[in-house]
């Protein structure tokens, strides 16, 4: 009967490719666009990302996102570095500065102050240049797209001085980072340099970076840091979400991509729902004449979820396809870099597909499960 | 020969092997004011080895009833026996798998399935019971031979003349040789050849000893071919014929 229900299926083909290009279409706009949304939702956090040596972060206990942290005494640091159960503690400093190049263009930039005997939050990829090259005088790291920013058009070199807030800095390295929400260039630099250009702030020094002590959760850490610091300490996935959580709940992003994905997949289950609603109907005699010959309702069934299945899986295969080629193509795009298919938009479009395509099965099957099989004598 | 009038049932010296008995069989759709009765109880047999015509003008209850004996609908009240079983009480999966191993059927407008040539369409029943496909494909393959269509046998139903369809339709309702075979009109969408042409196939192919053939039809061209003509009208048999096959178009009327 399987046999039956696939020549049966494939038998008019361009009712087969209408479905099939319905649940690819739906499937292409779903998977994309939450993709989209997520690579966006996940840049606003992709500083918190790219710091690994450390799992603790200590900040003003006000803080809502990361992009919004006031300047901590320096002598948080030792506080925290008291408190048992912590490792080690160091600090770490994210502004945005100003960049005046020789020609006098200039550009905003993010600026990521590292601990200077640590540089715990530093870069892990180099493309150009050494990581020790950080602790040169007025060094400074600029990461990829930030460079193509920043020089448009030129091949990678390093030795460039420029200014960052009027103070003389020189680009010894070129490395790999997240992509910032704002699509701004990143400057990695010393902590004693952010110091440097930021002369009139009395504090620089933003967030604590924290290490438990081998063995100890860190949860309990940073409850022990709250404890004893009046400070606000998160693990890293807690830091990431608290930001994600803000930009979900402070920007249009959710809603606007919300709408676009629900378009998706109502367009998706519209056009599919009623293009396999009309293939059943347009079978209906042919169901009809089945069911006088002795096929039962569950066959009928298994024919038509059958049916659905091969649709929507070639579908859903076509549409995913399409998208991968597509953050393939534009993942080499800086704006876009970052942003690619995951395994949760996959997961999560599979299934709105399989509920679309479950929605126009029980609309099918109940014209052929409530058909009578006399109907086949009514000319 | 077995014939039924209004009156009651006129049996014949093979009543015990009828192929279809069906006494006062009331069928009505409908509640309250919508209802509508569409057979009032009507007497039936049916034997085996013969081609039995139902007539009648449109609404008459032919269908209706040709759809109860079939097992395709309920009566509303009275006894049916098909084959000596008792469909009335019969349970619905029952009902499904008597359809699917002793009926065959052929229908008005074919109902091939448009996208399988007429191999396939043919091994269709075969297929159901669940038979392996190239078995199936054989047996379709040897019917559709014996129906004259050996040489369009792999051409779909779009490709073929309305004839040359419903002699796929004989072959798909035979395939499986049941020993009931139910036609609805199954002259109606051709022209007066190609009726013809069914016809005797159905006399030639599907009429076994073991076999009995019910043919609904309102086309008198073929009326000649039938063993006994039972006329309905308005939800009762009307008139029974009985053809002196030996006289050439000379009939026996019983009321």
């Amino acid at each position: 009967m399987n046999w039956l229900a696939l020549r049966m299926l494939t038998g008019d083909r361009s009712k087969y490719f209408s479905l099939i290009l319905s649940i690819a279409f739906a499937t292409l706009l779903m998977s994309q666009q939450v993709s989209v949304f997520m690579g966006i939702v996940t840049r606003s956090a992709s500083q918190i990302i790219d710091v690994r040596d450390a799992d603790i972060w200590v900040m003003d206990n006000k803080v809502r996102y990361i992009d919004e942290a006031p300047y901590l005494p320096s002598n948080e640091l030792q506080r925290v570095r008291g408190v048992p159960g912590v490792e080690w503690a160091v600090r770490f400093h994210k502004s945005n500065m100003n960049a005046r190049l020789p020609d006098g263009n200039f550009r905003n930039v993010v600026v990521i102050g590292v601990d200077d005997a640590t540089l715990v939050g530093s870069p892990r990829e180099m493309i150009l240049g050494e990581l020790s090259t950080l602790s040169k005088p007025n060094a400074v790291f600029i990461d990829k797209a930030g460079y193509e920013y920043m020089w448009p058009n030129q091949p990678f070199k390093i030795g460039q001085e420029f200014q960052l807030n009027e103070r003389r800095v020189v680009l010894e390295g070129i490395c790999k980072a997240s992509a910032p929400f704002t699509t701004l260039p990143i400057l990695y630099t010393r902590f004693t340099e952010v110091e440097r250009c930021l002369p009139s702030n009395r504090n620089v020094m933003n967030y604590i970076l924290a290490k438990p002590v081998k063995g100890r959760d860190p949860l309990e850490v940073c409850k022990s840091i709250e404890e004893q610091t009046a400070l606000m300490a998160l693990t890293q996935d807690g830091f990431f979400w608290r930001t994600i959580d803000y930009f979900m709940g402070s920007t249009g992003i959710p809603i606007n991509f919300g709408i676009t994905i629900s378009l998706g997949f109502i367009v998706g289950a519209a056009v599919a729902g009623q293009t396999f609603y009309l293939f059943t109907l347009e079978n209906l005699k042919q169901f009809g004449a089945l069911k006088a010959m002795g096929v039962t309702n569950a066959r009928l069934i298994g024919m038509i979820l059958l049916q659905a299945s091969v649709v929507s899986g070639i579908g859903y295969g076509l549409g995913m396809g399409v998208t991968a080629i597509f953050f393939t193509f534009t993942n080499r795009i800086a704006p876009m870099a970052g942003i690619h298919l995951t395994t949760v938009a996959a997961s999560g479009v599979g299934f709105a597909v399989l509920v679309i395509i479950l929605l126009t099965s029980i609309f099918s099957l109940r014209k052929v499960l409530f058909l009578e099989p006399a109907v086949v004598f009514r000319g | 020969m077995s014939v039924v009038s209004k009156s009651g049932p006129v049996q014949s010296a093979r009543s015990s092997e009828l192929a279809v008995q069906c006494r006062r069989i009331v069928k009505e759709f409908g509640v309250g004011e919508a209802k509508t009765v569409a057979l009032r109880g009507v007497d039936l047999d049916v034997s085996p080895g013969q081609m039995t015509l139902l007539v009648g003008q449109s609404g008459c209850g032919k269908t209706t009833l040709i759809s109860i004996i079939a097992g395709l609908l309920n009566a509303t009240s009275g006894s049916l026996s098909v084959l000596g079983e008792d469909l009335i009480r019969m349970s619905g999966s029952n009902l499904v798998r008597f359809r699917q191993k002793n009926i065959g059927f052929v229908f008005q407008q074919y109902n091939l399935l448009p996208t399988l040539n007429a191999v396939e369409n043919a091994a269709v029943p075969l297929i159901i019971a669940g038979q392996p496909r190239r078995q199936a494909f054989e047996a379709a393959k040897q019917i559709l031979s014996s129906v004259g269509l050996g040489s369009r046998m792999h051409l779909l139903p779009n490709q073929l003349s309305g004839g040359q369809q419903q002699r796929v339709a004989i072959a798909r309702a035979l395939v499986h040789e049941p020993r009931l075979l139910v036609c609805d009109e199954p002259t109606a969408a051709l022209d007066a050849h190609s009726g013809q042409t069914v016809m005797e196939l159905l006399r030639r192919v599907a009429l076994q000893p073991d076999r009995a053939v019910i043919v609904v039809t309102h086309d008198n061209r073929v009326f000649n071919f039938g063993d006994t003509i039972i006329h309905m009208d308005d939800g009762v048999v009307a008139k029974v014929e009985i053809p002196d096959r030996s006289m050439n178009g000379n009939t026996n009327s019983m009321y």
